[in-house]
């Protein structure tokens, strides 16, 4: 039952990281039908800059100077990803295979850029003492920074949640994921729905960065591509441009991810794609996710 | 003075050459209806004339040329457009529909309650779970929300019940005098009730330009709408 506690809620953690990755990718293939392999990037470049505050800016971690470090990483990843949408997506308005071909693009020349900056190796990302205390619940030692990541993703989807539920903007991108030339017919800019989307995705994913530094121990800039392969993955089956889909895939995906590796060791990544291909014989438009037009 | 006029508008689509160099004037504050058989490019033509579909040609609103702007530009100028398949965003609650096309900072909200009151009553459903006439309704709403020059309306009887579509051309007919109003339809009954006039096409070409006074008579329009036999 201990073990039963601890996996579940180490898949629960992981599952809160995947969903920081996929939140982003799911609005913006749902909202412009972008597949945007420069994703990881955000993540990548959003890490690195927390790294950077917390080494370079603060002397010591503390749980404030952590916090800060997130809301850098994801304010620097968003204005990136907004950077990246400007400079190179709009210009490729409605060319969805050169959209996909140049963020293939971004992401490697930007990967290399980092890798010639800072070298491959991992660099460890100072957090707070608390990080490596354990929570004991029956007789299970948690990590306690699972539930940090389990409450930050829970807040993002709190927040991204209202922004689209209770705001302009939120209502233009639901119905921009729906039906993104009638939202133009109605006389709405789409592309600053466009703009939005890929802030608020590159903020999730630069957050998710810091986490992902401090979950896998160390920044470098090979950090993101198995996170993103298995964004993707959660995006398809959580239905793309559904948020919480995302969320319900992500919570699924990691789960299985830790039962499958703990009960047949080394087979959980195939367990996960055997799930990826049932849902899609099964259920093509994901868990939550709308035939779109 | 001619609130809209199109000069040989031509489309490719798919290597189609759908829209012919058509070319028709929509007065100001009459109904013009766009009649033709299935396919013939009534609904590229609306769709070009607000951008949707790339084109090549001359289209000037109100002595403004509107073509290669971007849609939601031309809307603004003052079009409300109303989709063959209404298009309504399911997912979303009718109100929230209604307040996503909103442009004006006083929208017609008085209007279109009063053209269709049941809208007031189902404002929190989802437009997914309404009926066809109620999303009709909905999607004809949207149009008459903003203070528009121009409204675009295509095939609003479409998949109706008789009796929606009675209620369709009553709100309909209630609107003229409101805008300027070309009319894509297929009814005939419809047209003969609120068209000043008539343009009607054959293979992404316009082939006929009058009034509808003779619509019964002239065998040359029956045989280029498909009608067999008389109107009724």
């Amino acid at each position: 039952m201990d073990t039963f506690v601890l996996i579940a809620i180490t898949g629960v953690g992981l599952g809160a990281l995947f969903f920081l990755v996929a939140s982003g990718l799911s609005l913006i293939y749902g909202l412009m039908g972008v597949l945007n392999f420069a994703h990881g990037t955000f993540l990548t470049v959003g890490a690195f800059a927390g790294l950077w505050l917390s080494t370079q800016v603060f002397t010591n971690a503390t749980t404030l100077t952590f916090v800060a470090a997130m809301l850098f990483a994801g304010l620097v990843a968003g204005l990136f990803a907004l950077l990246v949408e400007q400079l190179v997506i709009t210009r490729l308005y409605e060319r969805h295979i050169d959209q996909a071909l140049v963020t293939v693009g971004v992401a490697l020349v930007v990967g290399a850029l980092l890798s010639g900056w800072f070298g491959n190796d991992p660099r460890l990302i100072p957090t707070p003492h608390w990080f490596i205390n354990t929570l004991t619940i029956g007789n299970a030692f948690i990590p306690v920074d699972r539930f940090l990541y389990i409450g930050v993703s829970c807040l993002l989807l709190i927040v991204l949640t209202t922004i689209l539920r209770f705001t302009r903007i939120g209502l233009i991108i639901r119905a921009g994921v729906e039906n993104r030339s009638m939202v133009t017919a109605l006389g709405i800019n789409v592309r600053l729905a466009f703009s939005t989307v890929f802030f608020l995705g590159g903020f999730a994913a630069g957050v998710g960065g810091v986490l992902i530094g401090a979950y896998q121990s160390g920044v470098s800039p090979l950090m993101s591509g198995s996170w993103l392969i298995y964004g993707f993955i959660v995006v398809v089956i959580g239905g793309m441009g559904s948020l919480w889909g995302s969320a319900l895939a992500a919570l699924l995906i990691g789960v299985i991810n830790q039962f499958a590796n703990y009960y047949l060791p080394g087979l959980g990544d195939f367990v996960i794609v055997f799930l990826l291909v049932a849902v899609l014989l099964t259920r093509p438009q994901g868990l939550l996710g709308k035939v779109s037009r | 003075m001619n609130a809209l006029s199109i000069k040989d508008l031509n489309v490719f689509l798919g290597g189609s050459h759908v829209l012919q160099g058509v070319t028709f004037d929509v007065p100001t504050n009459k109904v013009t209806a766009l009649l033709g058989r299935n396919g013939v490019g009534k609904t590229t033509t609306l769709r070009a004339i607000i951008g949707l579909t790339p084109s090549t040609g001359e289209i000037s609103f109100l002595d403004r040329a509107i073509a290669g702007l971007p849609t939601y530009k031309i809307i603004q100028m003052g079009i409300g457009y109303v989709p063959e398949d209404r298009d309504i965003f399911s997912s979303l609650s009718v109100n929230e529909n209604l307040s996503l096309a909103v442009r004006d900072p006083l929208p017609n909200y008085d209007l279109v309650y009063a053209l269709f009151p049941e809208l007031l009553t189902r404002g929190n459903q989802r437009a997914g779970t309404l009926s066809g006439g109620q999303q009709q309704m909905v999607a004809i709403a949207r149009a008459l929300l903003n203070k528009n020059d121009l409204l675009l309306i295509d095939e609003p009887s479409k998949g109706l019940a008789p009796k929606l579509v009675g209620e369709v051309a009553s709100a309909l007919s209630k609107v003229v005098g409101h805008a300027t109003m070309l009319l894509v339809e297929q009814n005939l009954e419809l047209v003969k009730a609120i068209a000043d006039h008539i343009v009607v096409m054959e293979h992404g070409s316009v082939v006929f330009q009058g009034d509808p006074i003779n619509l019964e008579d002239d065998l040359f329009v029956h045989s280029m709408l498909g009608v067999s036999g008389g109107l009724h």
